[in-house]
């Protein structure tokens, strides 16, 4: 049993091929540029049972070429990583390649981490920053949870990985953050790494915020030029920057 | 034995007309890519900006030219060219571009009305001798109608009839003219006349008298050749007779008839055989080639017929439906992609991208991955291609089949259609609300029908109701197909196009619907919410929800197998009345942009939709309503059955933004493919492909001068974007766009 906030059935960015996406209801961080606030809430959302939800996502297998298949995405997925391990033993067990979209934040047990990443082809991480200070100040928790899921990541699973980074203006686009990023990435098994992505900050969520009532406090800050991204990405030099 | 075959394997083609045997014995399959293609030649360049020049100007004057010479015929005017000398494929409708004919056998208010609207000086005694004379099929219509139909039919209840200008839908085997020559086409029929054994019953006696036109049609398509000192007489050798005799057989047919649809049918393959055999004796490049392949379809892009502004607010662009399909696979296994399948995709390249000629791809789940790949890529570049699954028309139409129009299926040259528009399903519900009485003005439309009277819609009283009202509405529907097919036979006959058919043909009565979308929701929404009408004389004007319903388009079974529901029924109904001439009863799924007009004439339904507002097009959900993604909008219209309920087609329009559909280029293409695969894979049968941005689309509203090429996928065909009304482009950009952030 999953509680979900909302299902898109093509996904195209969210791991290779076409995806079904189970947008999972709840997220403790508060990430100032977060679009999906109506995600956040614990107490909101569906709860849909198992069976439902691999039916759902066996009805799209005959659209899953090059590798297409299932995200949970969120909101927080590794919030229910519990009930998710049975889920994505049976979508592997029917053949469907698995991903999960996560911040790396978690409470169940390393165990069951382990476990649920055994069942999970591909590891979307968002790595929010890299310095312990500017993690807190961008998602109002500690790095501490990000640090371990990345080294059970790193040591107990072989999940390959996809990792991300949402740039900024005024907040995380300076150029010694961008080098220190790279570092961070660097430590990551490079041959499990197929991709690096910088993506740039959109103002779409804002309208969200109104509707629910929350205040924005990035309201100021523009979106990020593709320009300016693409200047930053020449800093980087790494094979899967995309 | 013909010279001309000489270097063609033989088989069952050389002895009879098969055209398929010679296609099979023949063709080369290519499973290779896109990278042997080229640009256009010197000469298509300069043809094509004369071309380009004449389009502008026509788009400012409405209609650029009309020929007053005489009326509509095969062998009417001299020879016309654009540019002589930079021309390759000759032949125009009359002595100059983009002439419009007069052609009063279909109708002549709709000529007298084009003429009006668009101030255009005719001679008077072109028309009044028609009308001395001769009797058009509008008028034999309405010479048989009775007061029923011709109060469903201005009510809207059924609706786009071809009762006022040519039915079309008739895809000659214009391929026959290269292979055969039409001296040796002549012989056949007469030899089919002299075999008929007595007794000549009615039926007989119209098949001799229709094959007898047919031969002296063939007369007349050799001497309009002559014109352009060209002789068809014999079969064609090269390449460029192949195409150029071809075309002269096309153009018999758009010359003697103005039907709304006039398709191609399945040529690129059949060419191909003659540019592999001139190639192989190099005495063709490749780029002459596509030289060959630009300019045919520069001549395709500018048929024209001569139309009312009404016409086009119904069909928008001034479209011809110039279908070709290409791909597919054959029975053997082969697929039927040649590099002239490549090669007329690449005219969206080398000519832009156009409406016409309705390029369609049949897929196949074998098809080679290198021709998916690029139709996707040109999906993604021109939004200009429609797909249609042959893995489910196979089975019924064979290996050789065309598309009539946008999405109907049949043998080329074995079997035709009666063309029947389509009947308005939303209104039909309100009908079986309303006791048969119609919503805007009141007026009794069937009789014995009892309204529904209780506060509150309830489930099996309206299904029951809109049974009853689709049994009346079937009766009526096919009766006045009768009448129309048995005038247009009577007064319109085909006979250029029908001299390329066997003599004996097989016939389908194409049935549709509209509006299916809104009535599923109807009763969904009736079902899972309270909806009661509000009442205004007794009639129910408006509806109101309380509660919330799952629509159509969110896969979900319970809600789309209503859909599958009406539709076996209506058609199960249509079947219990005979149709004209044995023809064999199918339904569609389909509007074009007529949705939008449909739309207007019908009352607010029990969905939440309100009085006047667009329904979806074609088989589509509601907009705004397939609220979990695309693929499952896609599953849900997958569900709808094609084989033995909705044969002649269920069209589904997508529009998805770039970014929806992948990050990189090769991305798109890959998940666009994979899109097709999936849905067609689940027999989804039809599926127009946008690729476009929304806010793109809103630019081209304000600055139509920017994007004189933009083209999307309308329902069945495409269309310039700044050829739709105002109101038929807010309505595009309404519609659902999926994209998924």
């Amino acid at each position: 049993m999953l509680k979900i906030h909302s299902i898109e059935t093509m996904g195209a960015l969210d791991g290779p091929g076409l995806r079904i996406i189970f947008f999972l209801q709840g997220c403790p961080l508060r990430c100032l540029y977060c679009h999906n606030p109506d995600t956040w809430q614990l107490d909101k959302g569906t709860l849909i049972d198992d069976e439902a939800i691999v039916g759902k996502a066996l009805r799209y297998k005959p659209y899953f070429k090059n590798n297409g298949g299932v995200t949970f995405s969120g909101g927080e997925p590794l919030l229910q990583a519990k009930e998710l391990v049975d889920i994505l033993k049976t979508l592997k067990a029917n053949g469907l390649h698995t991903a999960i979209d996560t911040s790396g934040y978690f409470n169940a047990s390393e165990d069951i981490i382990v476990e649920l990443l055994q069942y999970t082809d591909l590891v979307i991480l968002d790595i929010k920053h890299e310095n312990a200070g500017m993690y807190k100040m961008i998602t109002g928790h500690s790095i501490e949870k990000y640090l371990h899921f990345k080294e059970i990541l790193i040591k107990k699973a072989q999940s390959k990985v996809w990792l991300k980074h949402v740039v900024v203006p005024g907040l995380t686009d300076n150029q010694q953050h961008i080098k220190d990023l790279e570092k961070e990435v660097r430590t990551f098994p490079l041959e499990r790494v197929e991709k690096f992505e910088l993506l740039p900050y959109h103002t779409l969520g804002k309208s969200k915020y109104e509707a629910l009532g929350i205040d924005y406090s990035l309201s100021d800050t523009p979106e990020m030029s593709i320009e300016d991204i693409n200047s930053l990405k020449k800093l980087i030099k790494l094979d899967c920057l995309i | 034995m013909f010279e001309q075959w000489k270097d063609f394997h033989k088989g069952n083609w050389t002895n009879q007309i098969d055209v398929r045997d010679f296609i099979q014995k023949n063709y080369t399959p290519y499973l290779g890519d896109d990278s042997f293609l080229t640009g256009k030649s010197k000469k298509t360049e300069r043809l094509f900006s004369i071309v380009e020049k004449l389009l502008i100007e026509e788009q400012k004057r409405g209609i650029y030219d009309i020929y007053t010479d005489s009326l509509s015929g095969i062998d009417i005017a001299e020879a016309g060219y654009v540019d002589k000398e930079n021309e390759v494929i000759f032949g125009l409708q009359s002595d100059g571009p983009l002439k419009r004919l007069i052609n009063p056998y279909g109708g002549i208010r709709m000529v007298e009305g084009a003429i009006e609207s668009y101030k255009l000086d005719v001679p008077d005694n072109l028309l009044n001798d028609f009308k001395k004379y001769r009797k058009s099929h509008n008028e034999g219509v309405f010479d048989a109608y009775n007061d029923e139909i011709k109060k469903a039919r201005a009510a809207g209840l059924v609706t786009g009839l071809p009762d006022a200008y040519g039915r079309g839908r008739i895809i000659g085997d214009y391929r026959r003219v290269p292979l055969y020559g039409v001296d040796f086409l002549v012989e056949k029929k007469i030899e089919f006349l002299n075999g008929m054994a007595f007794p000549f019953t009615e039926e007989m006696i119209r098949i001799r008298e229709e094959v007898s036109e047919q031969i002296t049609a063939l007369g007349k398509i050799k001497s309009m050749a002559q014109r352009y000192q060209i002789d068809i007489s014999q079969p064609a050798s090269t390449a460029r007779d192949a195409i150029q005799f071809l075309y002269f057989g096309y153009l018999a047919g758009v010359k003697e008839s103005n039907g709304a649809a006039m398709s191609l049918g399945r040529t690129s393959t059949f060419i191909d055989i003659y540019i592999q055999n001139d190639m192989s004796k190099d005495v063709l490049t490749e780029i002459e080639a596509q030289e060959l392949i630009d300019q045919f379809v520069i001549k395709l892009r500018i048929i024209r017929h001569l139309r009312t502004p009404e016409y086009d607010e119904l069909f928008a662009g001034d479209p011809n439906w110039i279908t070709e399909v290409l791909g597919g696979m054959g029975e053997d296994g082969r697929t039927l992609v040649s590099k002239t399948s490549y090669r007329f995709l690449h005219t969206l390249t080398n000519l832009s991208a156009s409406p016409e000629p309705n390029m369609t791809v049949l897929w196949s789940e074998n098809l080679p991955d290198n021709f998916k790949k690029y139709c996707a890529k040109m999906s993604i570049e021109t939004s200009s291609i429609q797909y249609e699954n042959d893995d489910i028309m196979r089975p019924s139409y064979g290996d050789d089949y065309g598309i009539a129009c946008c999405i109907s299926a049949m043998r080329l040259g074995k079997e035709m259609q009666f063309f029947g528009a389509r009947c308005n399903l939303g209104k039909a519900l309100l009908y079986a609300i309303n006791g048969g009485v119609d919503e805007n003005d009141g007026e009794l439309i069937f009789e014995g029908l009892e309204p529904i009277k209780a506060e509150y819609l309830d489930y099996n009283e309206l299904m029951a109701n809109f049974k009853i009202v689709m049994e009346k509405v079937a009766a009526l529907y096919v009766n006045t197909m009768n009448i129309i097919h048995y005038m247009h036979d009577k007064y319109a006959y085909e006979s250029a196009q029908m001299a390329l058919h066997d003599e004996i043909v097989g016939r389908y009565m194409a049935f549709g619907v509209a509006g299916l979308s809104i009535v599923i929701d109807s009763f969904s929404a009736v079902r899972h919410a309270k909806v009661k009408p509000i009442r205004k004389n007794g009639l129910a004007v408006d509806f109101d929800i309380t509660g919330e319903y799952p629509a159509f388009g969110n896969d979900i079974d319970e809600v789309d197998n209503i859909g599958n529901e009406i539709l076996k029924f209506f058609i199960s109904q249509l079947r219990r009345h005979p149709a004209y001439r044995g023809a064999k009863h199918t339904l569609s799924v389909l509007t074009i942009t007529s949705n939008v007009v449909y739309g207007k004439k019908t009352g607010a339904t029990p969905d939440g939709r309100k009085a006047g507002m667009p329904f979806a097009p074609g088989a589509n959900p509601m907009h705004g309503r397939d609220i979990n993604g695309a693929l499952a909008s896609l599953n849900s219209v997958a569900k709808l059955k094609y084989e033995g309920v909705c044969d002649d087609g269920i069209s589904n329009t997508f529009t998805v933004i770039p970014n929806a559909i992948g990050k990189l280029p090769r991305h798109r293409i890959d998940n666009l493919s994979s899109i097709m695969d999936g849905y067609f894979n689940q027999k989804g049968h039809h599926l127009n492909v946008n690729v476009l941005n929304r806010e793109l689309l809103l630019d081209a509203c304000d600055n139509p001068d920017k994007y004189p090429n933009l083209t999307i996928r309308v329902s069945g065909y495409a269309v310039k974007f700044n050829k739709l009304t105002r109101e038929q482009q807010l309505d595009v950009i309404s519609r659902t766009f999926h994209e998924k952030m």
